[in-house]
């Protein structure tokens, strides 16, 4: 079987016109497939950000909130409800907003600002530079060191700015495991200095922050919750909650999905037809191979063979393709939001396996279907 | 006469549906032998063709019986009248038939790639073969480069070169000039015809005929007469 195979690679790699049309057309099907679906995958990173940067395991919430930096502030009565639930081992508020930062050149920069628990400081960021205690002291903030930093002027320790007419002074600097989406600086404070420096509403507390003693506890915590009236999510729900927002509620998730359908549909087209038209060309040459005495099954292994291996080689130099521009646009624009999932090369991967198996079932129908006598015929 | 190496008995085809039935062949019978050069000739639309097809192994007849070699080829499944094929007949087809995009010496190699023999074997032995036909030379150059009659040469190789005893030529000179179809047709009976293999050409070309040990003659799907070829007259 191998040599038929090596014949059946000949025959396809040596038709260039053909072969070159059958690889553009599946490496850019499968480039753009996961070019969009990273980018999708990248955004739902980003906008889940403060989840994975804060890191609690359950969140309280209202049960608006679809995205984690539209908070709805909660009433200071749901803290202590929550923390007299049993099976919570602690509670702690968070504050999230946004506010103005003043720097020296004049200009203002908005900028996120997380608040922490004054007691526990729970969701605080790993510092690289600066202590921790230092966030205590006279207008303390901790400024995180991501792709929207050097909007602030590139702060160091000491560096002051001003905030709502209050001034603040960078105490240390951090790192998070993802960036927001939204392309702007993020702050942390303590919960009491953030709602003394941002005009607030009635309410402060943006999420309560809950650990839970076992998860067992959980549901018992999300069902007390959901009483009062609010909603208790894992991070895992929640960072879902704001994936389902994205895919189904803003439009974006249907329109990736639209492209991401067009290119396999494009891909499909290209390959079924180009394929087709190689087989038709190389007919006779199927039927007479037949009558020398090749078997059905051989000529549907050199066909399989001949759409899989393009398949796969287009979809290993898309995949390729798409990591260069990837990985060139994040080296050149800041917090450029795709990722390449796993989840997105499984799926490219099956597309072109869509891709490869269509064309071969088209281009197969066709030859089991010659007949040597025919080519005798002529 | 010799051991016969294709036997038809009484085959009968036919094309279409009963009312508009089209016979092709009806009540053939003929035997060839080993060493023998064997010619159908006759008009075209007379049933050559479907006659060869039948006894090569590749169109099933609506009655009679083909043996080759002692085995009665209808009587086999698919794969065994495949394994048939590439075993014991060699088809040279009249367009050849030679893949565009595979070097001379590969098309050449292709029945032995089909018996699944080693790649470089196969090369090794298609060279020789290639050598036989005297295009040793261009064994490299992909067949769309070669003339019309190195062409025909090619096809004879690949027919030969795994050593069937059947051989099937299909209008080996209608493309050729006369000077080159002679050349072949002698090259042929001279070079490839031994007294283990039986040659069957269909052609309707006369100038050829001086080649042949048998002619047979078809019209309308009927033996109409079977003469001595040129050999035999000499």
């Amino acid at each position: 079987m191998k040599g038929i195979l090596k014949i059946a690679f000949k025959l396809l790699v040596n038709d260039r016109g053909k072969f070159a049309a059958l690889l553009t057309g599946i490496t850019f099907a499968v480039f753009l497939m996961v070019q969009l679906t990273s980018v999708f995958a990248g955004i739902l990173s980003k906008a889940s950000a403060t989840i994975i940067n804060v890191g609690a395991s359950v969140w309280v919430m209202d049960p608006a909130i679809n995205n984690p930096l539209n908070s709805i502030q909660l009433p200071d009565y749901i803290l202590d409800a929550v923390r007299s639930i049993n099976g919570v081992k602690y509670a702690v508020p968070l504050y999230s907003g946004v506010a103005l930062v003043k720097l020296h050149d004049g200009f203002y920069q908005p900028a996120t600002v997380l608040g922490l628990d004054d007691a526990s400081l729970v969701g605080r960021p790993e510092l690289i530079q600066g202590r921790i205690e230092d966030i205590f002291a006279d207008n303390g903030f901790i400024v995180v060191k991501d792709d929207e930093y050097h909007k602030l002027e590139n702060p160091t320790l000491g560096t002051t700015f001003e905030i709502n007419d209050h001034r603040a002074v960078v105490i240390g600097l951090a790192k998070v495991t993802s960036s927001t989406l939204f392309g702007i600086p993020t702050l942390y404070t303590t919960f009491t200095r953030a709602i003394q420096y941002i005009p607030s509403t009635r309410f402060t507390i943006a999420y309560i922050l809950v650990e839970p003693k076992s998860t067992q506890d959980i549901a018992r915590i999300k069902a007390e919750v959901a009483k009062a009236g609010y909603l208790a999510l894992t991070a895992q729900e929640f960072q879902q909650r704001v994936s389902t927002y994205y895919k189904y509620q803003t439009g974006l998730g249907t329109n990736i999905l639209i492209m991401t359908l067009t290119s396999f549909l494009v891909g499909l087209s290209i390959c079924a037809q180009t394929f087709y038209t190689f087989v038709l060309e190389n007919l006779a040459k199927f039927g007479a191979l037949k009558a020398i005495g090749a078997k059905s099954y051989e000529l549907i292994a050199m066909i399989l063979f001949q759409t899989l291996f393009t398949g796969l080689s287009g979809y290993g130099l898309g995949v390729g393709l798409s990591s260069l521009l990837i990985g060139f646009a994040k080296q050149r624009v800041p917090n450029y939001a795709a990722d390449i999932t796993f989840f997105n090369l499984g799926m490219a991967f099956f597309m072109v396996l869509v891709i490869s198996g269509v064309s071969s079932f088209i281009a197969v129908r066709k030859v089991i279907k010659v007949e040597p006598f025919d080519i005798f015929r002529g | 006469m010799a051991e016969a190496a294709v036997q038809a008995i009484d085959l009968v085809k036919w094309f279409g549906p009963e009312e508009i039935r089209t016979y092709a062949v009806r009540d053939v019978s003929f035997e060839a032998a080993y060493g023998e050069m064997l010619y159908i000739t006759g008009p075209s639309g007379s049933g050559k063709t479907t006659l060869l097809s039948m006894i090569s192994g590749i169109l099933r007849p609506n009655a009679g019986v083909v043996v080759v070699e002692g085995r009665e080829i209808w009587r086999l499944t698919p794969n065994e009248l495949a394994d048939f094929r590439l075993h014991t007949v060699g088809f040279v087809f009249q367009d050849y038939h030679l893949f565009p995009k595979l070097t001379t010496v590969e098309n050449v190699a292709l029945p032995l790639i089909l018996k699944r023999q080693d790649w470089d074997e196969s090369i090794r032995a298609a060279m020789d073969f290639l050598e036989v036909v005297g295009l040793q030379d261009r064994a490299e150059l992909p067949p769309v480069k070669l003339s019309g009659g190195e062409q025909q040469r090619v096809a004879l190789a690949r027919a030969i070169v795994s050593g069937p005893d059947i051989l099937i030529f299909d209008e080996p000179t209608a493309s050729l000039d006369g000077a080159t179809g002679r050349k072949i047709i002698s090259f042929i009976r001279e070079n490839i015809l031994n007294d283990r293999r039986c040659i069957l050409i269909v052609t309707h070309d006369s100038r050829i005929y001086e080649y042949a040990d048998r002619n047979i003659k078809m019209e309308d799907g009927r033996i109409v007469g079977v003469t001595s070829g040129g050999v035999s007259e000499k």
